[in-house]
Formats: structure tokens, C-alpha cells, sequence
């Protein structure tokens, strides 16, 4: 027991948790939690915008894989967490966000800078502590980390009253917690595991589907031994991109909306589905109806509630997919010793691709967003950490953008948030500062928190901003483009504003490119540059994302050109 | 969700602290989640409460009903009752007109038929207390129902397992 006022007993715990960064920003509600602050062995790292606290929480832990942490204050501060917040939860992402809130006897009485943070964050946390008393502040923080963290991960918010973080207690910091009413599920049934491993060897067609949960579990080993053990061509969900590295001989990429066209065509044509760590998404699943039908479903989640919510599923193992996965492969080694390659499943995952690499045509310019992306990849090393806007940027990323080593992409893809890419890319920045660390961007995505440059340069956490720049909000341009005859309503950016002056003015390095030539110099000169760099890359505004699966479809009625 | 499906009853054992009911409503409205009814109170451990949840619905809904209850850090255990080895009861308050003798002892009368109390009788009205099950509170209901019911307060479904559980 030692006596410490909450404030400090706040810090003391996040210090406990080993947590080194901090993102967040100051005010009314929260002045004790930084003045404790003062002296504390974390770094602070003061935003522009508490959206992007959230955002570099988010970015950091998705890099870390431990949770990442953010402060605001009460109010406004409080509420402009949310969509930070909802981002996480919509991506299970691990974090913990800390509000000052104004005192308990205030609470009710429609005080300045008073919300009910807990009420409106409900939806979007996975839990939400308000400690009353400051004594109660350790064991909060403890549980805070736990369920962020085990299970299927999410932010956890903590709202602290300002006379609870001002009031001295004695306090405890407890090593182990145990919350009743919270076991996150562990072992997968070995039952459902023997069958699975009967369908997956009676299977033809078979494929596996990795999502984003093979990411947040670091299962990309095992992903690759079963892969490669039962030689199944691997699709992804946009969320799970990356959780095989794409230039794989059995890698297929992204399916979905925006996905590789082979996915799309693959996925379709096949006996047996293994989904690992993904929820079927509409966006990834397109029709949940037509989906998978007629073919055996294996579904793999940690989150007991997937099975079955979007789609009805054949074997259920839910368990940790690392686990899991590593379960499976040693059963099915003591069956088979490896699949042959030739086979005319296989075969026809070749006529698939061919058929798509010879039927695609690029849009006719010299620098498009498809080339530009391909150069990036050309020069940007295997390690290198690329996150993404949202819109026409992202989709593009998806298709063209191969992620190499797994782990090393991520993008707003459940909430799909504007904004996100940029503070996230700072996050992950100051979790793994030696690599180079990329943000594709497009202009409306970028404008919603390109303050955030004054942070990336004060913090000396340079990123690269990878600006493919249509001065227009793209996606929903291409939309109008497309179901709304080209009437085109609320989408131009005219010219507005001057991207490489925007870098200029926060300290930061602005290059604009207008050939291939100087994009290549550019990509290069940023990943030198010990500060951000903004590579502003003007591409026509008519260049749409294909193909295209439109909502309410199947992946089988894909639109591959205009 | 339908009108129609099969009635359930859910049961779940909660952390009794402020803002749990709170969450779990919140969770019914978010997922679309149809309830009928649901009761609070505290269990034999005062620091958790049982709640009761009826709702019409199919199988597959009310499985993923239980399983985002379960995802709740404050709910402890959740299961579905069934019906045929649990007991389940409600409490329904009926006001009715009741003015001219005839009425007054037809009200009685059937009140004591259905096992209820006369709680209050007013120059104009007579309340019944009734206890049971929905379909025997219906029932009372719709017999009183040409006296005019002028208030009513049904309190919905608790129940428990039978026996050993």
C-alpha cells in the first residue's frame, strides 16, 4: 500500500502495464492526469485533434499488438474520441482511452464540458470503467488492460471525475486480476477440430479465407504451414490483407467489394471454405445468402458470437486461431505428409489468374494510382509498414498494393474511417520507429487530420504520406459516376488546397511529382527524410477502382471495367 | 423480426451495479433485438441480479441473443429456459369500471376463479391482482375486458429452473 493521489496512481499503473507512449491532449477535466504526468517514465505525445489520439492509440497497437493508449478531456474532448473509438471496436483493436470528467458532485447537473461519455461510448467499447472513489483506480486500469486485450480484442474507455483523480487513497496494484462474467475462450473443441480436418480432406476446391483475426493473433506461421501442408490457395478478407504475404505461390489476395478479381473468382468455385479469424462481412461476403452456398463452411473465431451471426457454418472451432490453427495442422500432418501441387484445382487457380492478368486493361495515363502503387512497392522494403486513407485510395491499396511481410498493412476496414490513415501511421511510427512507415492516401481522406503533421514533425516521427491526389472526394465520385448517371454532387476539392505549401508550413517536406521518374525519386528522398513527407501525386480524377462488386450483389456478379 | 416465432425465455445472471440494465437494453436496440419483456431484481447473492427476457422469436435469433448477452463483461451467465422444466410467473395490476352491484360481483367472482386479489375498490373502479403465467393474465383479461380496463400494469415474466439446477 502507498498513498498517492488517483492521477498519479493512473500513471503509475499505465507505467505497470509497461505502457511507453501516450497520445492525447490536455484540458479542464483531466489537468491532474497531466500534471502527473510531469516527470513520469512515458512519453506524452500532445495531438493537433483527440480523433487522432485515438487514430495514433490505434495505429500503435496495431503494430505493438499490445494496447494503445490515449487521453482526452471531458466534453468535447470526450466526444471527439468517439469515432476513434468506434474505429477500434468496429477493427477489434486493443485500447485503452482515458477521459477526465468533471466531478462527481457535477455529474447530472449539465456542467461545463459535462457528457455522458460512458452512455454515448457504449456501442463502441467493449467495456467503459468510471472509477468513483480514487482507490478504485489501479485494479481499474489492470481490468482495463485485460479485457482489452484477451479475447477477441477492443478499446476499453475509463472515465476518471476530476475530484476522483485530485483525491489521495491508499492504493494497491494488483499483479492478477479475475473478472466475473469475462472468460474470453481459450482451447478449441478437438471434436470440431477432427471434423474439419475430414472436410478439408475430402475437399476438391478447397480455400482458405484468413481475416483480420490471424493478424491481431500473430498466426501467420501457422496460416503458412497449413497453406502450404494442404496446398489451398489462401484469399483474404480486406481486414486480413497481409496476414499472407501476397507474393506467395498460393496467395490470392483480397476478396470483397473492391477484391482481387482471382479471389473473387476462386472463392466462388470452391467445396470447402476455411474462414480463419472473419466474420463474413457484407463487405467481404457480399450477398450473405448466396455466399458459400453449397459448399462446406469451416469457421474459425475466437468470439463465440461470429459463429452463425452473418452466416451458418458447418464446423465451428472457436478458440484463439493461433491455436487453433496450429491444432489443425498437427492432425492433418499424421494424415498427409504434403498435397500434391499438381492438381487440377491448382491448375485452374492458374487459368484463373492468367485469365485475369491478359482480360484487365490499366487506365490509359502515365502515372495512375495502379503504377504509382506498384513503384512504392518496388521501393519500399519488405518491413516497411503501410497504412491507408480511406476511398478510392484504400481500394486501390487492396488491389494493388502487395504486402510482403505479414503483419505489415493495415487500414480502417470495418468502421472505414476518413482520417484514420495518417494519425494511425504516426501511431505505428512511434511503435516501431526504425522502419520506414507509409500512409496511401487520397486528398479527402488526408485533409480530415492532416494537422496532424504539426506531430509528426514536433515528435520527430516521420511518415510518408503518399498523396494520390484527384482533388475530389473520389469513391463517392466514382459512385455517382456509376448509379447516379454522373450527376455529380459534393465531391469536387477545386484545387484546394496546396498539399506540398500544407507540408511546408507545419516544417515538414512537400514534393509534388508529375512523371513515374520523379515519383520513383520522390518515394526515395522520403524514406531517407527525417521528416514527414508529403508526396503529392496529381491522377485524373475519372481513374475508378476495378473491379467492383455493387452493394447488394453477389462476388459472382463482379464488375471488372467500365 | 416476425410477429410470429415461439416464445422464449432468457435468463441471465448480471453484476448488480449501475448501468448494467443500461447495457444490455442498449445492446437489444443496436443488434434489433425484439424483447417482450424483461424484470430485474436481486438474486440470493445481493451483488447479482437475475434478469428475466421473454421474446417471440426463432432459434437462431435467440441463439445470437445469448451469445452477445454472454459477450457482456457484467453478465455472468445467461442461458434459455425451457419452458416445460421451469417455473414462470407474472403479477399483473387490472383497473376496471366498476360501479352498479352486478358488476362489483361478477369482478369478484371471477377474481377468485383465477386465483386473484381484490387490492382496491373505489367509488368507480375494483383492482385485481393476478398472478401466473402470460397466457392466464391474458385470459382474465380479456374476460374483464367488457367492464373497461381503465389502467394496466403487467409486470413480465421471472422465472427459474425447476428443482436441483
Amino acid at each position: 500500500m502507498v498513498e498517492m493521489t488517483g492521477a498519479k496512481s493512473l500513471i503509475h499503473a499505465l507505467e505497470k502495464e509497461g505502457v511507453d507512449v501516450v497520445f492525447g491532449l490536455p484540458g479542464g477535466a483531466n489537468l491532474p492526469i497531466y500534471d502527473a504526468l510531469v516527470g513520469a517514465n512515458l512519453r506524452h505525445i500532445l495531438v493537433r485533434h483527440e480523433q487522432s489520439a485515438a487514430h495514433m492509440a490505434d495505429g500503435y497497437a496495431r503494430i505493438k499488438r499490445k494496447s494503445g493508449v490515449c487521453f482526452a478531456t471531458s466534453g468535447p474532448g470526450a466526444t471527439n474520441i468517439v469515432t476513434g473509438l468506434a474505429t477500434a471496436h468496429a477493427d477489434s483493436i486493443p485500447m485503452v482511452a482515458v477521459t477526465g470528467q468533471v466531478p462527481l458532485a457535477m455529474i447530472g447537473k449539465d456542467a461545463f464540458q459535462e457528457t455522458d461519455i460512458i452512455g454515448i461510448s457504449n456501442p463502441c467499447t467493449k467495456y467503459a470503467f468510471q472509477p468513483r472513489v480514487a482507490g478504485e483506480i489501479p485494479e481499474v486500469v489492470k481490468k482495463a488492460f485485460y479485457i482489452s486485450e484477451s479475447g477477441r480484442p477492443g478499446p476499453v474507455l475509463i472515465d476518471i471525475p476530476k475530484d476522483v483523480q485530485q483525491a489521495t487513497a491508499d492504493m494497491h496494484f494488483p499483479d492478477l486480476i479475475k473478472v466475473r462474467g469475462y472468460n474470453p475462450a481459450t482451447d478449441a473443441d478437438m471434436s470440431e477440430v477432427g471434423r474439419a480436418v475430414e472436410l478439408l480432406l475430402k475437399a476438391e476446391r478447397p480455400i482458405i479465407m484468413a481475416g483480420g483475426g490471424v493478424i491481431l493473433s500473430g498466426a501467420f506461421a501457422e496460416l503458412q504451414s497449413l497453406a502450404e501442408l494442404m496446398m489451398i490457395p489462401v484469399v483474404t478478407t480486406f481486414k486480413g490483407k497481409g496476414a499472407f504475404p501476397e507474393n506467395h505461390p498460393l496467395a490470392m489476395g483480397p476478396i470483397g467489394m473492391h477484391g482481387h478479381p482471382e479471389a473473387n473468382k476462386i472463392i466462388i468455385e470452391a467445396d470447402c471454405i476455411l474462414a480463419v479469424g472473419a466474420r463474413f462481412s457484407d463487405r467481404s461476403v457480399g450477398r450473405f445468402d448466396e455466399f458459400g452456398k453449397g459448399m462446406n463452411i469451416i469457421h474459425m473465431d475466437i468470439d463465440p458470437a461470429e459463429i452463425g451471426k452473418n452466416k451458418s457454418v458447418d464446423v465451428a472451432i472457436v478458440g484463439d486461431v493461433k491455436s487453433s490453427l496450429r491444432t489443425l495442422v498437427k492432425m492433418l500432418s499424421k494424415k498427409i505428409v504434403k498435397r500434391e501441387a499438381d492438381n487440377p484445382w491448382l491448375k485452374r487457380r492458374k487459368e484463373i489468374i492468367q485469365y485475369y492478368q491478359e482480360s484487365l486493361k490499366d487506365y490509359p495515363r502515365d502515372v495512375t494510382a495502379k503504377k504509382s502503387l506498384k513503384k512504392l512497392r518496388e521501393i519500399l522494403p519488405a518491413n516497411g509498414i503501410v497504412t491507408t486513407e480511406v476511398g478510392q485510395c484504400q481500394m486501390w491499396a487492396s488491389l494493388h498494393f502487395d504486402v510482403i511481410s505479414p503483419g505489415t498493412f493495415f487500414s480502417s476496414t470495418g468502421l472505414g474511417t476518413m482520417g484514420f490513415g495518417f494519425p494511425a501511421s504516426i501511431g505505428a511510427k512511434a511503435a516501431r520507429p526504425q522502419v520506414p512507415v507509409v500512409d496511401i492516401a487520397g486528398d479527402g481522406s488526408f485533409n480530415m487530420t492532416e494537422n496532424s503533421l504539426a506531430v509528426s514533425v514536433l515528435e520527430k516521427l516521420p511518415v510518408i504520406v503518399f498523396l494520390m491526389n484527384n482533388y475530389m472526394l473520389g469513391m463517392v465520385a466514382q459512385w455517382q459516376r456509376t448509379f447516379y448517371n454522373r450527376r455529380y454532387s459534393g465531391v469536387h476539392q477545386h484545387q484546394c488546397p496546396d498539399y506540398v505549401k500544407i507540408a511546408e508550413a507545419y516544417g515538414a517536406q512537400g514534393i509534388r511529382t508529375q512523371s513515374m521518374e520523379e515519383l520513383e525519386k520522390a518515394i526515395k528522398t522520403a524514406i531517407k527524410s527525417d521528416v514527414a513527407t508529403v508526396i503529392d501525386i496529381p491522377i485524373d480524377p475519372d481513374e475508378d477502382v476495378y473491379p467492383f462488386v455493387a452493394p447488394g450483389t453477389g462476388l459472382k456478379d463482379m464488375i471488372t471495367g467500365a | 423480426m416476425s410477429e410470429n416465432g415461439d416464445w422464449y425465455i432468457v435468463s441471465a445472471i448480471v453484476e448488480n451495479k449501475p448501468g448494467v440494465l443500461f447495457r444490455i437494453t442498449n445492446l437489444f436496440r443496436a443488434r434489433n433485438f425484439n424483447i417482450e419483456s424483461i424484470t430485474v431484481g436481486i438474486t440470493e447473492q445481493p451483488d447479482l441480479s437475475r434478469m428475466t427476457i421473454t421474446t417471440k422469436s426463432d432459434e437462431r435469433i435467440v441463439e445470437q441473443l445469448v451469445k452477445q448477452l454472454r459477450k457482456l463483461i457484467d453478465v455472468v451467465e445467461v442461458r434459455v429456459l425451457d419452458t416445460d422444466k421451469s417455473v414462470f410467473r407474472e403479477l399483473a395490476l387490472i383497473k376496471m369500471k366498476a360501479v352498479d352491484p352486478t358488476t362489483r360481483s361478477e369482478i369478484m367472482n371471477y377474481a377468485s376463479v383465477f386465483r386473484g386479489n381484490i387490492i382496491d375498490i373505489g367509488k368507480e373502479t375494483m383492482t385485481v391482482e393476478i398472478t401466473g403465467t402470460p397466457d392466464k393474465i391474458d385470459a382474465f383479461k380479456n374476460l374483464v375486458e367488457q367492464y373497461g380496463i381503465t389502467q394496466l400494469a403487467r409486470t413480465g415474466v421471472s422465472a427459474l429452473p425447476r428443482g436441483v439446477d
